[in-house]
């Protein structure tokens, strides 16, 4: 399956296209596409945004989606979905842990 | 230390004045991001994985206490607490936001400070021996030259459009700290049975996918003919090097396929037009700039010999910190300090906000005000008392910053890899950090003695791995992270490329196959004085795949 990703314009922080229309700034609850329909309709909003000048660096990435989870194949994305590896404070995953401790 | 003067400064102000317009016009949609792509990257801004990065030049890696103390304010203010010093000796920052960069290059600009062509194909940060005015094997200080050479290649009308990125190291001594031959263009001052200076000039010296060792095309040229001669070689560069392919554009692959005689050649021909004109160096302005790199007044500190035998005895991690991070310095009575920023476990290069801060007061109290950065990733204070180091030992152990493994296995180069780079294929921090924490005894570090192993994230090998002792290159197969071991590299006078010893190994057995290539050097060494290259250089690789692969070869 495919999901669409970016980064925003102003800050460059990661984002994935959701299912509720909204640029997430976590790849939860992404928009995951099985077809080349799909696909073009991801593609086609990705290039909106673009020109809107919402997000840079558009790309449709390869997920699974296992029990409801998204899980991109790549390590790259695996890595810009959770924040660097070496930091477990920093990025998205350090949002998961404060909020857990909260 | 070199200040701005009126010329800089306006300089300096007005390019942040146009790129904060820059910034707010595409904040505010008036250009596209195919528009402002360039114009970003020739303020040194990125975009990474997580977020943009700012890389910020610190010229020949010199840096003052207050330019230190800024870099940590900006840490801490616009950024996530902590910055990255990298192999260019620059610094990056990983998580600015574009909206806040304006306001970062204008902190900046107020310590003379920049981060203007650390991006695009032009003549980058000039690099230098981090050593340079201190070590006592120098015959002068090069960063003068590095110093002539930033201002002449500041957007440089004709040289600003390379046909890929250019980057020029000096150093002034023998020993080559500054890695020289892996740059565009190297050049070593040295002086000529008359005692004049001048500079051995190498060109097409490169690392990444295609890596060359520089070659060497003046044993001499003296130093009044810097500019032209290096306009000369940029000017055959420009007109000859490959514009059709970017992995070939490199002035290391026009001089490979031109060969290194008829590139000597051309640039003479070229030179001879240039060498009497306007860019020979007058004698006073060079002494004008040398003024500025004058040394501080070292005034006689003879207690410190007293005074650190006696500390020796009182503490034995002191002494371990003397022997192997403390270099000796011109000057008998003081000495120049590596701060390692390889802790145990650590990212490589990496320093917080309150790290940075304490160094600028340390160098402030104890170092007349002086702070390096290495290519190496750590810091330097390139002149403390011998009679101070005690002192200065003291604060370092107070910020986690008094690991004594300069040089050693531990003291590894690293890119930030796929943990941060957008280009990156694997991750580089995660392979430091587990063999750091593998080989964390300091006495088994010594052990193994003086050993430089370096990992790249991906070939564009800004980890230095073709030149490491051991060298680490991190690819993706199949999906997964590979890491190719080479060995045998080195980045010092007699430049090497390393050899690739074998098949690659996954994430969780690199650090079984780093341990596997030492135990078999503690096996084949002549003796502990036979360091690690030595002895790969006399024993080849043989041992060492032998060690790696057998067991596998015979259950085939």
């Amino acid at each position: 399956m495919k999901i669409l990703t970016a980064n925003r314009l102003t800050d460059g922080e990661a984002v994935w296209f959701s299912a509720a229309g909204l640029w997430a700034e976590t790849i939860d609850g992404a928009d995951a596409v099985a077809d080349k329909d799909g696909e073009a309709r991801l593609e086609a909003i990705g290039r909106r945004a673009y020109d809107d000048n919402e997000v840079v660096d558009v790309n449709l990435i390869d997920v699974n989606v296992v029990g409801g989870v998204i899980q991109p194949l790549r390590l790259r994305e695996v890595i810009r979905a959770a924040g660097p590896t070496n930091r477990l404070d920093l990025g998205k995953q350090a949002r998961s842990t404060a909020n857990a401790a909260a | 230390m070199y200040r701005y003067d009126e010329f800089d400064h306006d300089f300096v102000k007005a390019r942040v004045a146009d790129f904060s317009d820059q910034v707010e016009r595409r904040l505010a949609g008036e250009i596209t991001e195919d528009q402002f792509r360039p114009l970003r990257l020739m303020n040194g801004v990125y975009l990474q994985l997580h977020a943009y990065m700012l890389r910020i030049a610190v010229p020949y890696g010199t840096l003052s206490s207050k330019q230190m103390r800024m870099l940590g304010h900006i840490a801490r203010k616009y950024d996530k607490g902590y910055g990255h010093f990298t192999t260019r000796q620059n610094i990056q920052f990983n998580w600015p936001a574009l909206s806040d960069i304006p306001a970062i290059l204008a902190d900046l600009a107020s310590v003379e400070m920049h981060a203007i062509q650390t991006s695009g194909n032009c003549i980058r940060n000039v690099t230098a021996d981090h050593f340079a005015g201190a070590a006592a094997d120098e015959v002068a200080d090069p960063r003068p030259y590095a110093e002539i050479l930033r201002q002449w290649s500041s957007v440089h009308p004709e040289f600003s459009y390379l046909p890929r990125k250019f980057k020029i190291a000096v150093t002034g001594a023998e020993r080559d700290r500054a890695a020289i031959q892996t740059h565009d263009i190297g050049l070593h001052l040295k002086k000529n049975d008359k005692g004049e200076l001048g500079f051995a000039v190498y060109v097409g010296g490169g690392q990444g996918r295609t890596p060359m060792v520089g070659k060497k095309i003046r044993d001499f040229l003296p130093e009044e003919h810097l500019l032209s001669y290096t306009t000369a070689i940029l000017r055959v560069y420009n007109l000859f090097g490959r514009r059709d392919n970017k992995y070939k554009a490199r002035i290391k692959i026009l001089v490979h396929e031109t060969g290194v005689d008829e590139i000597a050649r051309q640039v003479e021909a070229e030179w001879q037009a240039l060498k009497d004109g306007e860019l020979k160096l007058p004698e006073a302005d060079v002494q004008a700039i040398q003024s500025y790199f004058a040394p501080p007044v070292l005034v006689s500190r003879p207690e410190g010999d007293e005074a650190l035998k006696v500390a020796r005895l009182d503490s034995r991690s002191f002494g371990e910190w003397l022997d192997q991070n403390v270099f000796t310095h011109r000057d008998p009575d003081y000495a120049a300090v590596t701060i390692s920023l390889k802790g145990i476990g650590e990212a490589p290069g990496d320093a917080t906000d309150s790290q940075m801060e304490a160094v600028a007061d340390i160098a402030e109290q104890y170092g007349f005000d002086e702070i390096r950065v290495s290519h190496e990733q750590n810091l330097i204070l390139p002149h403390v008392a011998r009679a101070d180091l005690k002192a200065v030992y003291d604060a370092l152990v107070a910020i986690d910053l008094a690991t004594a493994n300069s040089n050693l296995i531990s003291d590894i180069i690293a890119c930030p890899g796929l943990d941060y780079c957008a280009l990156a294929n694997a991750r580089s921090i995660s392979v430091a950090q587990d063999i750091s924490r593998r080989f964390a005894s300091l006495e088994r570090q010594r052990d193994v003695g003086e050993l430089k192993l370096k990992i790249s994230g991906c070939i564009n090998a800004c980890g230095h791995h073709h030149v490491g002792h051991i060298g680490i290159l991190g690819v993706e197969k199949k999906g997964a992270e590979l890491y190719q071991v080479t060995l045998g590299g080195s980045a010092d006078e007699h430049t090497t490329v390393g050899e690739i010893i074998g098949r690659g190994f996954g994430p969780e057995e690199i650090t079984d196959a780093i341990e596997t290539i030492v135990d078999t050097y503690l096996q084949v060494r002549s003796g502990p004085a036979e360091k690690f290259l030595d002895a790969y250089r006399r024993v080849g690789p043989a041992p060492f795949k032998e060690a790696l692969y057998a067991s596998e070869a015979k259950a085939a």
